[in-house]
């Protein structure tokens, strides 16, 4: 299990750093579906199956399609000279060091962290995570259903075509 | 005897990791089960090329391949050893690395999505217990591939390919994915092996319990059918291979094996797709009528795949292209409503299972049909007339 888990996080790491240095944008992309397929295995390992397969239909089936196209549509994909450059680097900095700050304090103060013997129940069965879905966390569920319709619709909206533009036969 | 037949496969890979010493036996199960899946399919791949130059042939009222072998039997072959010793050309200004992964990140997600199908009784390579959710997780794979090949062969038929192909892919991922919608939430599970379960027993002691012989069943298998052609990009949805416009989008750079690659994971999806749908609305490997239950459950399977390639291979030579524009509005005016509404009706079939006075049967299956058939006349009758279009009539020139 150990051994797995070394192998994705390597996978999942260099992804990520690949994401971030790669000169081509489409490569970048590219790199960070890898990196959202390592995170997936991950999950895997530790027993979260469901989570898993919807980290991979998601991410790398829906997100990573939505930014190569993005990246198409926006700008030409071979940027000309050397790497992007982030020009004023210290706020930078100090946004990465405060998120990745929060993040471990979070992951600290959670219930893994505190008493790991708690969660340690490997495979959280679908029908379990569905339950919980439809039962305690129905309101965010709906709040989120809600949020995705209205993004829809207004993504409809935006490729309506103009009414003055000639309909074409 | 029975039993013999039936668990013949599973029986020899036990007595195969048995005889292994005991720290290789974790590593050899999983890759005996690879190993099978790989040739099973790989020469189904062969027999299906042959069938369908040959069925196709048929079609189009000419003899098709029958110079190589007895019959032209020995033609996959042909075909494997020119596809082998082809030169391998890449195209200067190609992105060399994406254009040399393209074609295996195409087949490697395919071939895991095998991993999860029941292709027996007791044959299954991993039951995960969100295995239906793992089948389309490998799928959506399949569409980073496709912008890969057209992407990185720096070609704007290539590109162009690829944009369609996967436009249309995720359009007809969405009625594809809600049509099995219906099976887990009466089954409520995502376990193939669990859904295949659910189908065994008799309506009145003959007839097989597939879904498929519900109303909902029969609207949801249909419309997983149409999707499921679009998403292996099989005619009448090959418009991303559409050589009158873009020669053949997104493969137009590849030639030689990486070609070859490509053309066994189209096929190798299709198969694939297919044994989803006998999974999920043909009961698996569960025999049609309770007189044929002695044939061993593996038949079954493949009996049911082999019709379902005849089908894919019928609807090619029958069906013209459908347009660009058409297909969109097809998935998403037309295919999304109807599978979405279609939930519903299964819902209302799960509730009225308890229904027990003189002719409910009869009641609830006419019912559920009605609920489905009025809004599919409805719905196909307002996008008509809205496109102007009304029933026509062709004369052949005299």
């Amino acid at each position: 299990m150990n051994t797995a888990l070394l192998i994705f996080s390597t996978i999942t790491l260099a992804g990520a750093a690949a994401a971030m240095t790669l000169r081509n944008l489409i490569h970048c992309a590219l790199a960070g579906a890898v990196a959202f397929l390592g995170l997936a295995g991950l999950f895997l390992g530790l027993g979260a199956e469901f989570v898993a397969f919807g980290q991979v239909l998601v991410y790398v089936g829906a997100v990573a399609i939505l930014i190569v196209i993005a990246v198409l549509l926006t700008r030409p994909a071979r940027v000309a000279g050397e790497s992007p450059r982030v020009e004023p680097w210290l706020p930078g900095v100090g946004i990465g060091v405060l998120v990745t700050g929060a993040l471990v304090a979070m992951v600290k103060a959670s219930l893994v962290a505190r008493s790991p013997e708690a969660v340690s129940s490997p495979a959280a069965p679908v029908k379990a995570i569905g339950e919980q879905l439809m039962t305690t966390y129905v309101l965010p569920l709906e709040v989120l259903g809600l949020l995705l319709t209205a993004a829809l619709i207004g993504a409809v909206l935006l490729a309506l075509r103009d009414p003055g533009e000639a309909r074409r036969p | 005897m029975f039993e013999l037949f039936d668990q013949l496969f599973v029986n020899l890979k036990h007595a195969v990791v048995g005889a292994l010493p005991e720290g290789w036996q974790v590593l050899a199960s999983p890759l005996i089960s690879a190993a099978a899946i790989l040739g099973v399919f790989a020469s189904l791949f062969a027999l299906t090329v042959l069938v369908e130059r040959k069925g196709l042939g048929r079609i189009q009222n000419r003899p098709g391949p029958n110079r190589v072998g007895p019959a032209g039997l020995l033609q996959p072959l042909a075909d494997f050893i020119k596809a082998l010793t082809k030169e391998d050309i890449v195209p200067v200004s190609a992105d060399k690395v994406l254009h040399f992964l393209a074609p295996v990140v195409m087949l490697a997600p395919v071939l895991l999505a095998y991993a999860v199908l029941p292709f027996g009784r007791n044959m299954v390579a991993v039951d995960f217990d969100a295995g239906l959710l793992f089948f389309f997780a490998a799928g959506a794979c399949v569409e980073l591939a496709v912008f890969m090949a057209g992407w990185s062969s720096h070609n704007k038929f290539s590109l162009l390919g690829a944009m369609r192909a996967i436009a249309q892919m995720i359009s007809y991922e969405l009625p594809l994915i809600l049509a099995t919608l219906g099976v887990v939430m009466l089954v409520g599970s995502l376990s193939l092996v669990d859904i295949v379960a659910s189908q065994a027993g008799h309506h009145w002691g003959w007839l097989a319990r597939w879904w498929v012989f519900t109303p909902w069943g029969l609207a949801a298998f249909v419309i997983f059918l149409i999707a499921a052609t679009a998403e292996s990009n099989r005619a009448p949805f090959d418009l991303p291979e559409g050589e009158a416009e873009l020669v053949a989008g997104h493969l137009v750079e590849y030639s030689g094996f990486k070609y070859a690659i490509f053309f066994i994971a189209e096929y190798l999806g299709l198969f694939a797709v297919s044994a989803l749908a006998i999974t999920l609305f043909l009961g698996g490997w569960h025999a049609p009528v309770a007189a044929l239950d002695w044939l061993p459950s593996w038949f079954w399977f493949g009996a049911k795949l082999a019709g379902f390639i005849v089908f894919f291979i019928w609807v090619r030579g029958t069906l013209p292209r459908v347009r660009v524009d058409h297909l969109m509005g097809f998935a998403w005016k037309f295919l999304l409503p109807l599978v979405l509404w279609n939930l519903v009706v299964a819902a209302v079939w799960w509730y009225s299972r308890g229904w027990a006075f003189a002719g409910a049967g009869i009641l609830r299956w006419v019912g559920c049909a009605a609920m489905i058939l009025i809004p599919y006349s409805l719905l196909g009758r307002a996008l008509y007339t809205r496109h102007g279009l009304g029933p026509r009539t062709y004369r052949l020139a005299a």
